[in-house]
């Protein structure tokens, strides 16, 4: 079982991890199980693949717009929200971040902070950093708020405590809220729903995510089924919204097809419950409303992505979480083995930026290449090409120029190189290539029986008696 | 140079000689897709609501208030929040007061600091009205103002809302070029489709998260 929570794995530890992971046939099922019915439900949502197709094309293109001029969408942004009343923030590291929101929790002398689900936050690890110094900050999603009682981390983007079951939040709660054991979900809901009713209602100020930014209007857009979103970002005197520099789009239509592609691919929705528009503090005439909102725009390794036209297509992702509902490796290990805030295929690409490829080096390699992740993802961000990209990336020597991401060449090694620099002069040299094959095939008799790994489970391949140059000549030479 | 300036200075380097990619919006995809007969507008509206728990009765200019006070009783509830100064608001509080129905009406006139207690623990429903409804997603148009505030559609457990027939549109495409929100937008706009949920727990879906549990609309056909 695993219900023992245990301190934060760790992505340089992805392969203990992985086998921990595979072990626990409890986990397995829970994944197994969940990841089904995400699938199914997305299905459900694109029944015309002519329509699906066009989407992500489209998608993919109001994304790479945006992107293509992100530095100036990014400055009109700040002015909109500015005239707004919104104050936005710059920070460029997950430090600066912390440090912004630390900020304006002094300024407001506030003990108690309540979140709305922001991976971003998580990016920050803000909990931690504002737990520190003596400031509650409590999450507000179901789903977080169970992770967070457990001291866990998501497992999930989109549905943070996807790894547990019923029987296992039931004891959760019992335990640690002490309310009567039950497995009824509906109950376990109702008593999530009062514990932090009365936490919204204390609270000094809300923390949420963004969605979509958006330029044109300076709106900041977030989804969401619970509420808990809302809560967060109306009812308390401040809201501070954290978000990544990429999320920007142009114009207020362009969220349309996005919005739509979210909800379907994330958890096959036509639309959530609520899609929430922010475009500024309460007014004076208004009666409710955060007095203050700020805006904090986290780079934190997306302009590294951003400064490579093939790794820039990184940034387009909208995270639907669809790419590890689909992913064969994350369905077997789950979101905690990859000991990173954003699991699965996504978060082997997005997550080299922010650690490097030093600490995040078996990520790229955690994949095997099946393709399920570019086939669904939503703005066609060809997900198996990056990671080739970023495997290449871990490879080249450390000091070649130019470098592209922090850590190149952290999987780089000299007898490896060496190895495929002799088999590239192997395989385009003629003479040396026929050479090479008649000795294999002339001397076959002295095949080891036991090579390693590969005769673990399979006898060892035996060379055949003559090159397959010999047998066409030959075969020709007939005619 | 401060965080800004250094993050955008990375990024217009990493643009040079690029070109911004010109914007080829494909407004027939997200129309032609979502168009409906105006005639089943409002049937699509109600079976997409219909499908997430939300509630929904045909209703008219002049019942309605009847409807309300009918669908209080049904839950045993005593208590409304109204927004006083909107028009529909006014009509039900001028309904209440003229047949003497059994119903203690609660004003959202003053800032939520000055009843916040009240309003999260003893208001256990609220009316408002909505800017429109859109048929494709079965959502409704919630644009808060001074009169009505944004809390009042969030906090209370039974949210009543009052929607137009003729303000429902096709899809979010149209809704927002018709409303030309691109010009300016409010403090807060919403979007409300059922009352609140998750299945954040083994996928269960469970109604009643930390907004309303239950979403009561009444369509007034001839408005």
């Amino acid at each position: 079982m695993s219900d023992v929570a245990h301190a934060p794995a760790q992505p340089i530890a992805f392969k203990r991890n992985a086998r921990e992971a595979l072990a626990d046939p409890q986990l397995r099922r829970n994944f197994r199980g969940a990841m089904d019915f995400l699938m199914d439900k997305r299905r459900s949502q694109f029944p015309d693949g002519d329509e699906l197709e066009r989407l992500r094309a489209f998608g993919n293109r109001v994304r790479a717009r945006a992107l293509s001029r992100l530095p100036e969408l990014l400055e009109r942004l700040d002015a909109r929200l500015s005239r707004n009343g919104v104050k936005v923030h710059w920070a460029e590291t997950v430090d600066e971040a912390n440090a912004v929101v630390h900020r304006i929790v002094e300024q407001h002398a506030a003990k108690k902070v309540i979140k709305g689900k922001s991976m971003v936050s998580e990016e920050m690890e803000m909990n931690h950093y504002l737990g520190d110094r003596g400031v509650d900050c409590l999450e507000s999603d179901m789903g977080e708020f169970i992770v967070q009682l457990r001291a866990e981390k998501p497992a999930h983007i989109i549905m943070p405590a996807i790894h547990l079951n019923a029987g296992q939040v039931a004891q959760l709660f019992h335990d640690k809220l002490e309310v009567d054991y039950t497995e009824d979900v509906d109950r376990l809901i109702q008593i999530g729903r009062e514990t932090l009713r009365r936490n919204f209602f204390e609270a000094d100020i809300g923390v949420s995510g963004v969605n979509f930014a958006i330029a044109e209007t300076g709106t900041l857009l977030l989804v969401e089924n619970e509420g808990n979103g809302r809560m967060s970002t109306t009812v308390p005197p401040v809201h501070i919204a954290v978000t990544g520099i990429e999320k920007v789009v142009e114009n207020l239509r362009d969220v349309i097809p996005l919005l739509s592609l979210l909800t379907r691919s994330a958890t096959g929705q036509a639309i959530t419950t609520y899609v929430n528009m922010i475009s500024g503090p309460r007014k004076a005439d208004e009666l409710d409303g955060p007095q203050e909102v700020h805006l904090v725009l986290l780079d934190n390794g997306r302009s590294q992505a951003f400064a490579d036209g093939e790794l820039r297509q990184t940034l387009n992702c909208i995270r639907c979480g669809a790419c590890m509902n689909h992913c064969p490796v994350y369905t077997r290990i789950g979101g905690h083995a990859y000991g990173t805030v954003y699991p699965g295929p996504i978060g082997k690409i997005v997550t080299p930026h922010m650690l490097g490829l030093d600490a995040t080096r078996d990520l790229p390699t955690a994949s095997s290449m099946c393709g399920a992740c570019g086939e669904v993802c939503p703005v066609k961000i060809p997900i198996p090409s990056l990671l080739r990209r970023l495997r290449e990336e871990a490879v080249r020597a450390p000091d070649a120029a130019p470098q592209h991401v922090r850590g190149q060449g952290a999987k780089y090694s000299r007898k490896e190189t060496m190895v495929w620099k002799a088999w590239r002069t192997l395989n385009t040299s003629p003479a040396l290539y026929r050479a090479a094959l008649y000795a294999g095939t002339r001397l076959r008799a002295l095949m080891p029986a036991n090579i390693g790994p590969w005769t673990d489970h399979r006898s060892a391949p035996k060379p055949a008696a003559r090159t397959l140059h010999e047998l066409a000549r030959e075969h020709l030479g007939d005619q | 140079m401060n965080a800004k300036e250094r993050i955008l200075g990375k990024l217009r380097g990493s643009l040079q000689g690029t070109t911004p990619i010109v914007d080829d919006y494909d407004i027939e995809l997200l129309n032609e897709p979502w168009r409906y007969p105006p005639a089943e507008r409002v049937a699509r509206l109600r079976q997409m609501l219909g499908a997430v728990h939300g509630e929904s009765q045909l209703s008219s200019t002049f019942g309605w208030p009847m409807q309300v006070i009918e669908s209080l009783a049904q839950r045993n509830i005593g208590e409304l929040l109204i927004a006083p100064t909107t028009p529909h608001g006014h009509q039900f509080a001028d309904f209440v007061a003229r047949t003497g129905a059994p119903l203690r009406l609660k004003a959202y006139d003053r800032p939520v600091e000055a009843w916040k207690d009240e309003l999260f623990f003893r208001t256990p429903a609220s009316l408002t009205g909505t800017l429109g409804g859109i048929a494709a997603t079965g959502s409704l148009v919630l644009w808060p103002t001074p009169q009505e505030p944004r809390l009042m559609s969030l906090v209370p457990p039974l949210h009543i809302a009052l929607l137009k027939a003729s303000e429902v549109l096709d899809n979010l495409y149209q809704f927002m070029h018709a409303h030309r929100w691109a010009d300016g937008m409010p403090t807060n706009a919403l979007l409300v489709s059922g009352p609140s949920k998750t299945a954040d727990i083994q996928q269960t879906l469970a109604y009643g998260a930390h907004g309303p549990k239950e979403l009561l609309v009444l369509i007034l056909e001839d408005a």
